[in-house]
């Protein structure tokens, strides 16, 4: 880290390594979004008030049915925290759309375009701060879960690993709605835009209930398609059983989203503005 | 003197609109520049493009030497932009805010305490500069926007109509505050739809109307070009307008501009063709209750240059400039 001058009158300027300006860029950013959720509670509290009703309403009302399909070996909230983790991480990741277009909208994205900062910082922030609130919140509902029975039947490293899949796949989904709100550049039509897109990953899944007790046409898709892929790995990694091609498999989506769209959605943020 | 900008050639398209259509000009160093125009025109568009927002689709855009398109992390380290909207983070403080912007034009580390405190009190929000900015009023989002623009001490800043939704007062202010900003070596680029701010601040002007410069020059030249003075007669209620402009016109020799029962039209000779009007519309028994010589406004240059006032273009501009 050196400092220069560049013009009459400039203040001085730091000079980082682009590997260090890449990851002091992407803090700044990460640190500016993470503000957000301090200043506005509420944006957590009723992002983490669904998935906890969600738990109840699975643990309480449906869960009895759903039981009677699962081996005795395996209680119901067992069965389900999983899926509930990672469907907090599949609808949390709606606000890295939400949260882009409303920068593009107020004029900061042009603003930040002007800035001498790495072409990806801007992005990087949104889906870093995302990354943040995710671990918080999945955190929140291995607590949630706890307390209404859940308990983990690997180790603390299953538990562990399995969380970290989760938050990792949650980034992943970050990205694809960074991109699509990116080019909606409408926070409202990026909200309304999401939901077909997610309603039939999480629902036609075997996030809450077995694959077998969906109609057979809908199995092949709710047992390979990358929400069940990653739900199946994480329940691999606390209940035990053969897990490691599971994972595998999960962190294959997750990586191939993430090639396509880290490129694609950085080309689409210097397009937007 | 050096130059901070040029331009030649510059055009940009978006979809079904030629925003820029070929526009040249070179802004010395120190000196403030109006880019005049209504919405649409392509004032923002230039802006922009300076900026290192957008790219050009043909010309070329030089900012203290450093080519826009090949050199666009040089221009960044040398310019400010405050652009249309006031783009602040509506969840940080005001002085948060102003630490990200320096901590993102990648100022060293221990200047940015004492800047954020100098523009706190320069831009009067010393005692607001810890609360969020959502609890601002319009004036002081705008006033931290301007603020933003200028935590590295850029020596090329752009103003993308800075004073839009500012009251007299504050407009006032940031008058001064560009004016202090140039006597300390900055370059000023200022879009406008406010004719007298760039009368009150710019160096040289141009007028872009259509993506193409339709006048160039200063001020005062372009006032010149109009002739000597302005004549505005106000007709009473109950005159016959249409005859009083039939009238007018006849002496002038063009149509007088007519906006309700105000008649408008420039004056080469002053009051000579006015004493002429005056008898004749006298003769018909046409009453003017008010008549006014005046000196011609960058309004009067407008209104001749493109055939319609700034206010209407801006009425018939279709929104969000581009």
């Amino acid at each position: 880290m050196s400092t220069t001058t560049v013009g009459t009158g400039r203040l001085p300027v730091v000079k980082r390594s682009a590997l260090a300006k890449e990851y002091n860029d992407g803090r700044y950013m990460i640190e500016r979004n993470l503000i957000a959720y301090k200043r506005v509670p509420q944006l957590l509290v009723f992002s983490t008030i669904q998935p906890i009703i969600f738990v109840l309403m699975f643990r309480y009302v449906f869960g009895g049915v759903v039981a009677l399909a699962l081996p005795p070996s395996i209680p119901y909230v067992d069965y389900l925290m999983p899926g509930i983790f990672v469907q907090t991480v599949v609808f949390g990741s709606l606000a890295a759309g939400v949260g882009l277009a409303t920068d593009l909208k107020s004029g900061l994205l042009e603003r930040f375009a002007s800035l001498p900062i790495t072409r990806s910082a801007v992005l990087v922030g949104r889906t870093g701060a995302d990354m943040v609130r995710n671990i918080f919140v999945v955190i929140l509902m291995f607590v949630v879960g706890t307390i209404v029975g859940f308990r983990v039947h690997t180790n603390v490293l299953g538990l562990l690993a399995s969380m970290a899949l989760v938050v990792y796949f949650g980034y992943a989904l970050s990205w694809i709605f960074a991109t699509l709100g990116l080019a909606v550049k409408d926070p409202e039509t990026a909200q309304a835009a999401a939901f077909p897109i997610l309603a039939p990953l999480v629902f036609a899944s075997v996030a809450f209930v077995p694959a077998e007790s969906l109609p057979g046409w809908l199995q092949p898709w709710a047992n390979h398609q990358p929400v069940s892929a990653v739900v199946i790995a994480a329940r691999r990694l606390v209940l035990g059983g053969p897990t490691a091609s599971y994972v595998i498999e999960a962190l294959i989506w997750c990586t191939v989203i993430l090639l396509i769209f880290v490129p694609l959605g950085v080309r689409t943020y210097r397009r937007a503005i | 003197m050096t130059t901070a900008v040029k331009v030649t050639g510059l055009k940009k398209r978006f979809s079904d609109v030629q925003a820029l259509d070929g526009i040249d000009f070179e802004i010395p160093e120190g000196s403030i520049f109006g880019l005049l125009g209504p919405n649409g025109a392509g004032k923002t568009t230039a802006v922009r493009i300076l900026a290192t927002v957008h790219r050009p689709d043909a010309g070329t855009a030089e900012v203290l030497g450093y080519d826009v398109v090949r050199d666009p992390h040089e221009v960044r380290m040398r310019i400010g932009l405050a652009g249309q909207f006031a783009a602040v983070d509506p969840n940080l403080t005001g002085r948060e805010n102003l630490r990200l912007m320096g901590r993102l034009a990648q100022v060293e580390p221990s200047y940015i305490p004492p800047r954020v405190d100098e523009l706190l009190a320069s831009f009067d929000l010393v005692d607001a500069g810890d609360r969020p900015v959502r609890t601002y009023s319009g004036g002081m989002r705008r006033r931290l926007d301007v603020a933003a623009s200028l935590v590295q001490k850029p020596p090329v800043l752009f103003l993308d109509e800075p004073t839009t939704g500012l009251d007299l007062q504050s407009r006032q202010e940031l008058w001064n505050t560009i004016r202090t900003l140039v006597q300390e070596g900055t370059t000023v680029i200022l879009t406008t739809q406010y004719l007298e701010e760039a009368d009150q601040l710019a160096d040289d002007l141009i007028v872009i109307d259509h993506g193409r410069i339709i006048a160039q020059g200063t001020a005062g030249e372009l006032k010149r070009q109009l002739g000597g003075t302005v004549i505005e007669l106000t007709m009473g209620e109950g005159t016959d307008v249409d005859k009083a402009v039939s009238l007018v016109g006849a002496v002038v020799g063009r149509e007088p501009e007519r906006q309700g029962m105000l008649l408008r039209m420039p004056s080469p000779d002053g009051s000579h063709l006015l004493t002429q009007m005056l008898r004749e519309l006298d003769d018909e028994g046409v009453q003017p209750t008010a008549v006014a010589l005046r000196e011609p406004s960058l309004d009067d240059v407008f209104l001749a240059l493109t055939g319609h006032a700034a206010e209407e273009a801006e009425a018939q501009g279709n929104g969000r400039a581009s």
